[in-house]
């Protein structure tokens, strides 16, 4: 288990590294190999995090430009006219464009930020610094990783500029709509951009995800037992497990689809009749490919809030100087997830016709999830209870990741039940759930990730103060934006209408619309504030004066404030104990690289 | 000019919020580490408690504001289940919802760190561990049983007697058939579809079934009388949504799709109901479909049996439409007859 042996080549590196004056090992300092081509996991971490924030930026700027279509459905923007041209011809958005928004909004922020800026920032950040090792499994993998997720992105943000548009059938993209570009004008060439990028994309989480797993299995420092490991390191594992085992499920069905549309196949498509003539495709099954998809689908949510977890539960626990409540039953609860996620994708289409026997199963497994679930919000709440909290921006994100995981959480409950799914399915509830259980509480995991562990990224602190009006206004603006939605959806108001004017039963809304387009603007200005707070301080902000700033127990913070490729200049710390020994035996912390005392009582 | 204008106002907000934040750096520098924190440890703590107070109250204001504006009692027999099961997991979510962000928001504002409080190791407890496993898995099992008694009744095979219409869903709109006298549907494959025709379903007129088959453009259904719907696509996927009587089912090409249901109330009886007297039946497509997907509206009218028999004797079969050649040579009637059909299916 000794990694010494592993990283031997890398010993040269890191001795370079640990003195900055020492110019015998220039490859190591070359601009291209230590800022682009860089196999540092640091740097690797901080490329995924400022692409993440780059396309967060994109996607949540096209939410507000779909957002204003929905809000003020009759006013015209020229401004509108100026960036986006014929797609908003006299200053309102087109319903071919609006589609096309809603499509990009969905991919960009499940795969390219929360899955890739959270999990590719964090795992990549974590794994190695805190199970002690000098870097991944493979640092060059790792390399490929971020780079295959860059060419993803490329190919992407290209889909965006070309004639006909990006995929515009909705972020799922279910064949018939995506396979007939007849169907759809984002379905031309958009969709073959949009299939080839999310290809690269799971090269990209492949290639992450066996290195983070392999990283957590074999390279723990000494004594780092994996019980004694923080519940971060669980969470990635987990979430690495369930990338690995189901993004190739995704791309199998993508592969169909894409012998669909240029193949002549009939894997998807069946009796259709479009644009004037019947085709020949017969004995396909459209539903074939929301179980393929699905499959990666449901796991994927999982895959976004694992990570939020594992870092919400170190960071509750730092900043309460308690222990985390439970860990072993936080474990077995993730794990507990991690099993169910598989065995629960069904529950997407209740309504697609399935078998109702089969339907049940999905029903009962779906609704088993919320017993682990509900164990880690009670294990949270107890984690902070008679604990001693300081409020620091980090902290603050993980009450509210708390917060918004049991507002979304219990939503779930009600879609879970097939029963009540027919009536919600696919309106604005589901939006409002999702949105509040996976969009805001992952969102809120990682502002809270990045808080918390900025010093250790850039050696500076953000500032605190931008980050408590950044928490409170996102706080404020995420419950106003979505927790009236759910009504619309109880209305059965359906999801990606462009416009619901001419609906008797649904316009009633058109004020609350307003008012939610009215806060997306305002919780939109406050991210880029954040953004802005982010650059500034990578620069500018207050310098690291200690080592260990949250007085965490924890290896990475054993670390110099600028540690080179390897991380630690001498030896790998050995690991005595867990990472949650806060305010045991009278003593406010104890590192996990003090050995257990004579008469000390082990956890 | 308004535009630059708009992004100057917000550039200066920006300006002003971080020139605020600079300063209170250097105002905690000033002021010692140690004083900035209790500061805002005590800022932020009020701000948590008074968040949990508001936003209480905000839950309850947002729902007396909007619980006017969803749908009220269920328009179908079967509806009323999902109504109830609605009701109850309500109230269980509901109350876990409340106790759960009161312990949080209670827990961190009485928590927070203050000069000598000493935090309480506590790193686990097997007996509140069970309990906090053992209670929500009840809870649920009850959800589930009562769940699943319902999605078997909503998913069950419709009564022998019930109304049949075939919806079938295009780009963009809904194309309705009854089958007429007979009660039968003949006979449609999608290769003899055949829109100038007057053929929107690719009907097969050899078949005897398909001659007394009428299309309207809204769908009218019989009070208190069982109705199924056999779904399908000629092209993408939509879904049939019927918020009114809590129903739903995908529009999947080359795969039907049914579903069944008994209106309780007339459109008029609703409008009464209701005080509103533009109430309609709607029927939503709740897949998306392509860039018509929030235009692809259908109407339902719910009558007595009487009116629907009224209703039905005026319909003209599709047949005689197209067929109005073949039926009387006369030039003008046909060419209308036909016009109208198409318009009517192709809207």
């Amino acid at each position: 288990m000794s990694n010494e042996a592993t990283l031997h080549s890398q010993q040269e590196v890191m001795h370079g590294a640990h003195d900055h004056h020492d110019h015998e090992h220039h490859h190591e300092d070359s601009f291209i190999s230590k800022y682009v081509f860089s196999m540092d996991h640091k740097m690797i971490a901080k490329q995924f995090l400022i692409t993440g924030i780059v396309w967060a930026i994109i996607g949540a700027f096209f939410s507000v430009l779909f957002r204003l279509q929905l809000g003020f459905p009759d006013a015209t923007f020229p401004w509108l006219e100026s960036i986006l041209g014929h797609w908003a011809k006299g200053g309102r958005i087109t319903a071919e464009a609006y589609y096309a928004l809603v499509t990009m909004h969905g991919t960009i922020l499940v795969f390219f930020v929360l899955t890739a800026g959270l999990s590719g920032t964090f795992s990549n950040l974590l794994i190695p610094l805190q199970v002690g090792a000098r870097d991944m499994a493979s640092p060059f993998m790792n390399c490929l990783s971020y780079w295959f997720f860059f060419l993803a992105s490329l190919v992407m943000m290209a889909s965006l500029f070309v004639q006909t548009g990006p995929a515009s059938g909705g972020w799922t993209m279910y064949p018939p709509l995506s396979a007939l570009g007849d169907a759809s004008i984002g379905s031309k060439i958009g969709v073959d951009l949009w299939l080839t990028s999310m290809a690269l994309f799971v090269v990209s989480q492949l290639l992450g995800g066996l290195n983070y797993i392999s990283t957590i299995l074999n390279m723990r420092t000494k004594g780092m037992a994996m019980t004694k490991m923080p519940l971060t390191i669980w969470s990635f594992f987990f979430t690495a497990i369930l990338g690995v085992l189901s993004f190739p499920v995704l791309l199998s069905g993508f592969i169909l689809l894409l012998m669909d549309r240029h193949a002549g196949t009939s894997f998807y498509l069946s009796d259709i009749f479009i644009a004037g003539k019947a085709l020949a495709n017969e004995g396909g099954s459209a539903i074939l490919y929301q179980h393929l998809f699905w499959f990666l689908g449901h796991p994927e949510v999982y895959i976004i809030i694992l990570p939020a977890m594992g870092m919400v539960s170190e960071v509750l626990a730092v900043s309460s100087r308690k222990p985390i409540f439970g860990y072993l039953a936080m474990i077995g609860s993730l794990f507990a997830i991690c099993i169910l996620a598989f065995l629960v994708w069904a529950h997407h289409m209740f309504v697609t016709g399935l078998n109702p026997f089969l339907g049940a199963f999905f029903v009962l497994l779906t609704l088993l999830i919320a017993v682990p679930s509900a164990i880690k919000v009670f294990n949270w709440i107890t984690t902070i209870w008679k604990g001693n909290i300081n409020f620091t921006p980090a902290s603050l994100f993980s009450i509210g990741f708390v917060s918004t995981f049991i507002s979304g959480g219990l939503t779930g409950i009600w879609l879970g039940n097939s029963s009540i799914d027919i009536h919600l399915h696919d309106t604005m509830f589901v939006i409002a759930h999702f949105h509040i259980v996976m969009g805001v509480s992952a969102f809120f995991g990682m502002f809270a990730g990045i808080y918390h562990w900025f010093p250790k990224l850039y050696g500076r602190f953000m500032n605190s103060t931008i980050g408590y009006i950044h928490f409170w206004v996102t706080m404020v603006g995420a419950y106003l934006i979505f927790w009236p939605m759910h009504y619309e959806g109880m209305a059965g108001m359906p999801r990606r209408y462009y416009d619901v004017s001419n609906w008797a039963s649904f316009k009633q809304f058109g004020g609350l619309n307003e008012f939610i387009t009215i806060v997306v603007i305002l919780v939109f200005a406050v991210q880029l504030l954040f953004v802005f707070n982010f650059f500034y301080s990578i620069f500018k902000g207050r310098k690291m004066t200690t080592k260990n700033p949250w007085h965490a127990t924890s290896l990475e913070w054993t670390t110099p404030i600028h540690a080179g490729h390897g991380n630690w200049p001498g030896e790998i710390p050995e690991v005595y104990r867990w990472a949650y020994d806060y305010s045991k035996d009278g003593r406010d912390f104890i590192p996990q690289t003090e050995p257990i005392g004579p008469n000390e009582e082990v956890h | 000019m308004s535009g630059f204008l708009a992004v100057l106002v917000v550039v200066l907000i920006f300006i002003v919020i971080f020139q605020i934040a600079k300063a209170s750096e250097y105002v905690s520098v000033l002021k010692g580490e140690k004083k900035a924190r209790e500061q805002s440890n005590r800022i932020n703590g009020f701000l948590l408690i008074a968040f949990l107070v508001l936003g209480l109250i905000g839950v309850y204001y947002c729902n007396d504001l909007l619980k006017g504006k969803i749908l009220g009692e269920s328009a179908s027999v079967q509806g009323e289940g999902v109504d109830t099961l609605i009701y109850v997991t309500l109230a269980i979510t509901g109350i876990v919802f409340v106790i759960t962000q009161i312990l949080l928001f209670w827990f961190a504002f009485k928590y927070q760190e203050k000069e000598g409080r000493k935090a309480f190791y506590f790193p686990h407890n097997n007996k509140l561990e069970v309990i906090w496993t053992v209670i929500p898995a009840i809870a649920l099992t009850v959800l589930v049983a009562f769940g699943l008694k319902h999605w078997f009744q909503l998913t069950s095979d419709a009564p022998k007697d019930a109304q049949v219409v075939e919806v079938t869903g295009k780009q963009f709109n809904w194309i309705f058939r009854y089958p007429g006298k007979d009660g039968q549907l003949g006979r449609r494959d999608f290769k003899d579809i055949d829109p100038g025709a007057g053929n929107e379903l690719g009907m097969d007129w050899n078949d005897p079934l398909n001659k007394d088959d009428f299309m309207p453009t809204e769908v009218h259904l019989v009070v208190g009388k069982p109705v199924k719907f056999i779904i399908g696509s000629r092209d993408v996927i939509h879904d049939v949504g019927l918020p009114h009587f809590r129903m739903k089912m995908d529009a999947v090409p080359g795969i039907p799709t049914t579903l069944w249901f008994t209106p309780k109330y007339t459109t008029k009886q609703m409008k009464e109901k209701t005080g509103n007297a533009d109430f309609t039946y709607e029927i939503s497509c709740d897949q998306m479909c392509g860039s018509g997907h929030y235009s692809m509206r259908g109407v339902i009218v719910v009558e007595t049996q009487e009116e629907f028999d009224a209703w039905a004797a005026k319909q003209k079969s599709t047949y005689s439409l197209t067929h109005a050649d073949t039926a009387a040579p006369a030039g003008a009637p046909k060419a209308d007859s036909t016009q109208k059909v198409v318009a009517a299916v192709t809207k």
